[in-house]
């Protein structure tokens, strides 16, 4: 096993501690610091720099060495907290989150950057506890890293609680770190007397890669124990030097250990990680599974109308039902992730453009539990940033302004996220100056759309997604380019979701993102027309009725509206849409399917409604291109291909169709407007 | 496979013998490059897809891949389009695509040396001469070679969509 196989173990950790940093940077109420939290955050540096140290990253080493000293000074009461100190530590947090990506691509880091916070940090040490950290900034080569190993003499490295395989590798390793004088133990206690070529603490960090650190215990052995200058074994000046370094080091390791062992008894590693790719693997196995499982079911019935039906082959064939669902759905769940993995960046996000911004904000997030597709967690969290930044900027007054208004000084801005049906609803609140209906009626004029003053609010609101449009008066550091609204937009409606906005001038502004909660399978209604099968997605399938002929009308030639319980909605014969042959034409002896397809409704005619079931999407682009008024194709129990209807693309279909079938001179009539403003 | 990369291997395998695939439009002889060809297979379950030009047949499900069927015989204008058990689809691999096309038979491999290989006659109205790599000679029979990789990603084969690639 060679050293090189932990380098992405510790590129992950690292990660995560980094993340850990900040969040309780963030947390850190600088005027009564919690000492856990210090310590917390003391131990994410500490263990990054054991870890850069092995792995001879020096120039990460080296700015976690000297954050790590400040951090310790802070901890131990010798640093007195500020916010600027807290900023700057942040600064470091991301240079060295700069650096470990550096470090990934195999690159040298930003030496300047490095230079720049090493100084400041310095800086900050001398002037706040009047002391000069041992490594100066102008030196890119840290003594540290770069000199060779020296040997730290005689460790005792006890491992408690190890089983046997793992124990086997920690003996290789210890054998590389050092010469491995005597060992023996069993599971509970197995010691190794090292003559160790490295410190105490690199050691460690090495171990803990495999075991917890509860369960390793290193002590300075034999006759290099504490006794501090040059032991009279010890042959060469560098080897005093290391030999000088393990005994300072030693002695404080078991005591953070306890330390450790005692704050998290229940740190025990009780996840893996695997590779999305592999994920998606199975997922798609799964699908197939699905796919064979419903063939063979449609297999079996056809033998049973036969009454050649066996019990315990139908019996087999329910239960094999039963489990693939479990199964599939088991392996979706793999796939979810919880919002928190999105929202635990909004703290930072927020803390900083209120600070560009000079304004106060209260950051609340509502259902971080909430799980979504791992797919559209990464691609919701940009839309996410621009909505939030748009509402630091443009939706919360200055402080002073609000306290004109009679608000608080405190803007409150809501992050919030729910399930709803089959749909997962995710809101970005806050209590500002909400949107001007006026200025944006007149913005758009300026630009050039489209608008009348009878567009409803909502259409209103959804003018500032038209690329190029702000109405922010001058353009800021954070937003106002008008650039990226529309970018959301397409994001968004590119997961297969939508936006709503809802706002209150002088109350606020409320976005709604809605998302399905995953792109893979689609809970789907299977509808005949003629003899073709098609899917509507569920979601959007609201009821179904048979039409009476006194409720559908006529207007202007082709165009028919069906009037259910008060509302008319226009009628979309798929037949005639998508051109299928054999199909029922009589509307009245047809199905009316009501569905919603972006806030609106229409009334689909169909010949039969044949159930409802869950398919596997997929994608029709792959190998070929977007088909209007189709979403995506699945496939079938039989092993043929469905089509997946997309609703407002048939909407569309079915007008340029009439619209061609018309003729152009007829024109169009004014009436479609109206219903479907209804 | 970008169109340089492709251009490239066509150029190298035109030093040598290459090998074609013949399959027969009515009675006339094509070939296409065997490299192309995935699989051959015969031709059901096609779901037809809307408003899609005539020669687009649908698509059908290739172990759990949705493929989109062509039938060049619509596509070369040929009077006699018969679905039997003789009708056959060659599903090719042309620009990281899937895409069968369907035939009225393959007939054989075969190999053709350099020589045997004349260059297209400028010519053709319902298939333009861009897109065949030339004509084979073999014997009295003419062998009509289809560059496959120009004609199903052209833009009248209507197979890709050129919004998509912006």
């Amino acid at each position: 096993m060679d050293i090189a196989d932990f380098f992405d173990t510790f590129f992950e950790e690292a990660e995560e501690l980094l993340a850990d940093m900040e969040q309780h940077l963030l947390e850190l109420d600088v005027d009564d610091p919690d000492s856990e939290q210090l310590n917390a955050i003391f131990r994410a540096a500490h263990s990054i720099k054991g870890g850069a140290g092995t792995f001879g990253f020096s120039v990460l080493q080296k700015t976690t060495h000297i954050l790590e000293n400040l951090l310790d000074s802070a901890r131990k009461g010798e640093l007195m907290l500020r916010a600027d100190l807290v900023d700057t530590f942040l600064e470091a947090k991301d240079i060295m989150h700069q650096q470990l990506d550096a470090y990934r691509n195999e690159e040298e880091p930003d030496q300047d950057a490095f230079e720049r916070i090493c100084h400041t940090l310095q800086q900050i040490a001398l002037e706040e506890i009047g002391e000069t950290l041992e490594t100066p900034p102008a030196a890119p080569e840290p003594a540290p890293a770069s000199a060779p190993p020296a040997s730290s003499g005689l460790l005792s490295v006890a491992l408690l609680n190890v089983s046997d395989k793992d124990r086997e590798l920690l003996v290789e390793e210890l054998a590389q770190l050092g010469e491995i004088q005597q060992q023996g133990g069993d599971e509970k206690r197995f010691e190794v007397l090292l003559e160790a070529s490295v410190g105490a603490d690199d050691i460690e960090a090495v171990m803990c890669f495999i075991i917890e650190p509860e369960q390793i215990a290193i002590t300075v052995a034999g006759q290099s124990a504490p006794v501090a200058p040059a032991p009279a074994d010890m042959p060469t000046p560098a080897a005093v030097q290391g030999a000088a370094e393990a005994v300072e080091k030693t002695p404080t390791a078991p005591e953070k250990k306890e330390k450790a062992a005692a704050k998290k008894p229940a740190a025990e590693s009780s996840s893996i990680r695997v590779s999305v790719d592999k994920v998606d693997q199975i997922i798609n196995l799964v699908g197939e599974l699905i796919i064979t499982q419903s063939m063979l079911d449609q297999t079996v019935s056809e033998l049973s109308d036969q009454s050649v039906g066996n019990g315990s082959l139908q019996n087999g064939m329910s239960l094999l039902q039963r489990n693939a669902r479990d199964l599939q759905e088991a392996v979706m769940s793999i796939r979810m992730i919880p919002m928190e993995f999105v929202f635990s960046r909004f703290p930072r996000v927020v803390r900083d453009t209120a600070g560009k911004l000079g304004k106060e904000i209260e950051l609340i997030t509502e259902g971080k539990s909430t799980e979504l597709d791992k797919s559209l967690v990464e691609r919701i969290t940009d839309p996410l940033t621009h909505l939030v930044r748009n509402s630091l900027d443009h939706g919360i007054e200055m402080p002073e302004v609000r306290e004109a208004l009679g608000k608080p000084r405190q803007g409150k801005l809501t992050l919030a996220a729910r399930h709803q049906g089959g749909n997962i609803l995710i809101e970005v609140k806050d209590d500002g100056a909400g949107m001007d209906r006026e200025r944006l009626l007149a913005k758009a004029r300026e630009n050039g759309l489209n608008v009348s003053d009878t567009m409803t609010d909502e259409e209103v609101y959804q003018l500032i997604f038209a690329p190029g449009f702000s109405t922010a008066a001058e353009v800021t550091d954070v937003s106002g380019r008008g650039v990226g609204m529309d970018v959301v937009k397409r994001n968004i409606q590119g997961m297969g979701g939508r936006v709503e906005i809802q706002s209150k001038k002088g109350e606020g502004t409320n976005t709604r993102i809605v998302l399905p909660l995953t792109l893979a399978i689609l809970d789907g209604m299977s509808i005949k027309v003629g003899c073709e099968t098609f899917i509507l997605p569920l979601s959007t399938v609201l009821e179904s009725l048979q039409p009476a002929k006194g409720d559908m009308y006529a207007m202007a030639g082709d165009d028919v509206v069906l009037k259910v319980r008060d509302e008319y909605l226009p009628v979309i014969a798929i037949h005639e849409a998508l051109d299928v042959e054999n199909a029922i034409v009589d509307p009245t002896k047809s199905i009316a399917v009501i569905v919603q397809g972006e806030g609106r409704r229409y009334a689909l005619l169909v010949d039969e409604l044949i159930g409802q079931q869950q398919v596997v999407v997929k994608n029709l682009e792959d190998n070929y291109r977007k088909v209007p008024g189709v979403s995506a194709a699945t496939i079938l129990g039989d092993g043929s291909v469905a089509l997946i209807l997309d609703i407002t693309g048939l909407h569309r279909l079915s007008r340029t169709k009439k619209e061609a079938g018309k003729s152009a001179h007829t024109p169009h009539p004014a009436y479609d407007k109206e219903i479907e403003l209804s | 496979m970008s169109q340089a990369n492709s251009e490239a291997v066509r150029t190298a395998a035109e030093a040598e013998n290459s090998e074609f695939l013949v399959f027969s439009l009515g009675a006339e002889e094509y070939a296409i490059d065997i490299l192309k060809v995935q699989e051959i297979r015969g031709y059901e379950n096609v779901t037809r897809i809307a408003n899609a030009p005539a020669f687009i047949k649908g698509v059908t499900n290739l172990r759990g891949v949705i493929v989109p069927i062509v039938d060049l015989r619509i596509k070369f204008h040929l009077d006699n389009v018969e679905y039997g058990g003789q009708t056959v689809v060659i599903v090719v691999n042309v620009a990281n695509r899937v895409v069968g096309i369907v035939v009225d038979g393959v007939s054989d491999v075969m190999t053709l040396t350099p020589e045997q290989i004349k260059p297209a006659p400028e010519f053709g109205v319902t298939l333009s001469s861009d897109f065949l790599s030339g004509l084979g000679s073999l014997d009295d029979r003419m062998l009509v070679l289809v560059d496959i990789d120009k004609l199903l990603t052209s833009e009248e084969m209507a197979l890709v969509d050129n919004t998509q690639q912006q």
